[in-house]
């Protein structure tokens, strides 16, 4: 393991200095004092941990393709942009088009999360990305979703405050979506339909509330405990019908 | 429902050339040939013809010929049968009309009123068959001033593209066109020393070997973009727009979403692919600014970043903010540009002719004192080598080539790409169709007219006394308008013939 001080580093400086540490065979590194530098693990490959203490910019983990980031602290936006694989544990709330056209791997969200995140996730046969929320997410939230699976946990919610915001799956063509709790109608994408969990769903709930609670040292048998509910399209061509040939 | 739209065309068949050998039935895809047990020979239901020609080429006796439904309804100048027929389909349908390719609106071509200079007497022209002419282009970020030490440059050269002719291929994803259209291209750009361009559908396996020669783009749906794409590419474009459909996403339709396309872009096969309108991680010049240093830190300031938009209103102030984003390369398609499947009104009433916005952006960008921070790509139907000389010479670095380039591989223009039927294996996904296309075929037809534009290009260099493209590059000098108001003179930055 490596410690790396990120105080007074911009970003570039900062990221060249990861990579040279990575490339020379350390398999993990601390970053301390991390304050908004962006694009940190962006294209990185292989099996490597980096441990972020701070706050990391926008972009992080974008096109990574691989290792585990774990982040002590709030992340910002588009955390896990067009990533391939690799796990990336946030220890608090991360923001706006989190998991963005995601490809693989795993995103692990202790708090709340921002607006349109998981839009235009993707997945092919076994490769299936999977967002877990522990909090509740914003608007548009798994908008145009083309594969994948997205779960939004909904711990610690207060009163009045809902799961997930307006306009949830919007134009989701594929994937599935699995709530902690119920969701009222109006606020689904025209193009979503809701669902009951069967045992199978459950199954694959429980194996990633397992790493979740894990992560974040909670109860995995209390999280379980409260009903899921499923969203799924209800066509994989929601626009099959809306154009005439010329 | 009663239809009332009639069929566009009418097939003639030469009953005395035609041996009933159903030639035509097997090679129409739109199932138009049909053979008849009763009056035993072969007939036609005219209505699902496309005049795609590929009946007429393959008749081993020419006995086939296409012509416009003869038939001519009332109409008048303002009331065409094409703008009733658009009204008959969507009382119809209730749908959105779809069309492929270009703008075919009769609006003035303005490559067409603008003129090329030559030598005479003075500065006598060159003859480029026996003496050097030189084509060679870079596109890429150019430093503020070249500062050598001990006889070396003291800074080394931001990541340029090197071209040994200013024509790139077109960006044209797998999915709106075959693989086998893709390999030719990838072929005649390595062969030739240039590029194709993945388009937004991500590159498949079998195209790696082309990477070098491969610019590859990453859309708002950010089909097939993961770390070994962007390394494998030469250059990473940013698709902002394209001329055909600017200010829309895309869809590509699910009959031409098949395994390997599903495959591709990592959607469930059959389902149509969304890109989305806007990129949603780009709302601001800032937010370009960071797409394009994510990709240029993932891929470590190793590669050029192309941002890509359609020519619109704005498209100078627009474009100063690109360069301002750290773009190295601008690509700008007119409202000309093709594509596999646009909204016909949007595709014909969107954006601008690609010769205001290149001379206005190239205008712009020097009176900003940064134009060598980018260099400008333009495209948006250029159709021949001398479109290509009047657009450098109005200030592109270089051209990229989409219609021009399918044409070559045979496309006849029907303009049903969306169809997923194209019965010249270019645009469409059914593998019986795939294999009219062959790519030895391909590669060959596509690297000749590079070929050939370049000797041309050379040509029209030589004549005007110039043996390098790029002391034509912005030298509008060379440029004549022909037909062209006061106000087009001043835009295009050309003077008027006899000036």
């Amino acid at each position: 393991m490596r410690a790396l001080d990120a105080k007074s580093l911009d970003y570039k400086a900062l990221n060249i200095k990861i990579k040279s540490y990575l490339s020379s065979g350390i398999k993990e590194l601390v970053l301390d004092n991390v304050n908004g530098q962006r694009f940190i693990g962006d294209g990185l490959k292989g099996n490597c941990k980096i441990i972020i203490n701070g706050i990391p910019g926008s972009d992080l983990a974008a096109f990574m393709d691989g290792p585990t980031i774990e982040v002590h602290g709030n992340a910002q936006d588009g955390v896990g942009n067009t990533m391939n694989a690799g796990t990336i544990i946030i220890y608090g709330d991360s923001r706006d088009t989190l998991g963005y056209s995601m490809r693989g791997g795993e995103l692990y969200i202790q708090g709340d999360v921002g607006y349109r995140v998981g839009i235009h996730m993707k997945g092919y046969l076994a490769k299936q990305p999977v967002i877990v929320v522990g909090g509740k997410a914003g608007d548009f939230f798994a908008e145009y979703m083309a594969g994948g699976i997205q779960i939004v946990l909904g711990l610690n919610l207060k009163q009045e405050e809902k799961l997930v915001g307006n306009y949830c799956g919007a134009g989701m063509h594929g994937g599935v979506i699995y709530l902690r709790g119920d969701v009222d109608p109006a606020q689904l994408g025209k193009e979503v339909k809701k669902m009951a969990v069967t045992e199978e769903d459950l199954n694959i709930i429980n194996k990633y509330v397992v790493n979740f609670a894990e992560y974040f040292k909670m109860d995995r048998e209390k999280i379980m405990s409260k009903s899921f509910i499923k969203l799924i399209p209800y066509n994989k061509r929601p626009y099959g019908n809306l154009y005439a040939k010329w | 429902m009663k239809s009332y739209i009639l069929p566009d065309f009418t097939i003639e068949r030469d009953n005395t050339r035609c041996n009933n050998c159903r030639v035509c039935i097997k090679q129409c895809s739109y199932e138009v040939h049909f053979f008849d047990k009763e009056a035993a020979q072969v007939c036609a239901e005219e209505a699902n013809c496309v005049n795609c020609q590929r009946c007429v080429v393959m008749c081993p006796t020419r006995a086939i010929s296409i012509r416009k439904n003869p038939n001519q309804m009332r109409t008048n100048a303002n009331w065409s049968e094409e703008a009733m027929k658009a009204i008959y389909v969507q009382a119809e349908t209730g749908g959105i009309l779809l069309a492929g390719m270009g703008n075919g609106c009769s609006h003035p071509i303005y490559w067409d009123h603008i003129l090329l200079n030559a030598s005479q007497v003075t500065n006598p022209s060159i003859d480029p068959l026996r003496e050097p002419m030189e084509l060679k282009t870079f596109l890429g970020r150019k430093p503020e001033k070249l500062a050598i030490k001990n006889g070396k440059l003291k800074e080394s050269i931001p990541p340029n593209l090197e071209l040994e002719v200013p024509i790139m291929f077109a960006a044209m994803s797998f999915g709106a066109i075959s693989l086998n259209a893709i390999k030719s291209l990838a072929w005649a750009a390595r062969q030739e020393g240039t590029f194709f361009n993945s388009g937004e559908g991500g590159l498949h396996s079998d195209l790696y070997e082309y990477g070098k020669h491969a610019v590859v783009q990453v859309a708002s749906g950010r089909f097939g973009v993961h770390a070994r794409y962007l390394e494998e590419g030469a250059a990473i474009e940013i698709k902002i727009g394209q001329g055909a459909k600017p200010g829309i996403g895309g869809h590509l339709p699910g009959e031409k979403v098949g395994k390997e396309v599903s495959e591709t872009r990592m959607i469930p096969e059959g389902s149509d692919a969304i890109s989305p309108a806007p990129h949603h991680d780009i709302y601001s010049i800032e937010d370009l600014r960071q797409l394009i240093y994510s990709l240029k830190e993932a891929t470590n300031y190793e590669k050029p970043i192309i941002v890509k938009v359609a020519a619109v209103h704005n498209i100078a102030a627009i474009a100063s903010g690109i360069a301002r984003a750290g773009a190295d390369i601008i690509a700008i398609d007119g409202y000309r540009g093709g594509t596999g499947a646009a909204p016909l009104r949007i595709r014909d009433n969107v954006g601008i002719p690609i010769e205001f916005a290149l001379a206005a952006v190239d205008s712009r960008l020097r009176e900003e004192g940064i134009r060598n921070q980018v260099s400008l790509v333009i495209s948006g139907s250029i159709r021949n080598s001398a479109d290509v000389v009047k657009a450098i010479a109005l200030g592109a670095d270089a051209v990229t080539i989409g219609t021009s380039a399918l044409i070559a591989l045979g496309c006849h223009m029907c303009q049903k790409c969306y169809a997923g039927k194209c019965s010249w294996g270019i645009a469409t996904q059914d593998p019986n169709l795939v294999k009219r296309l062959n790519p030895q075929e391909g590669q060959r037809k596509a690297a000749n007219l590079l070929q050939a534009w370049k000797h041309e290009i050379k040509e029209m260099l030589g004549g005007m006394g110039i043996n390098a493209i790029e002391s034509l590059r912005g030298n509008r000098l060379m440029l004549r308008g022909l037909d062209l108001t006061e106000k087009e003179l001043q835009v295009l930055g050309i003077k008027s013939v006899g000036e």
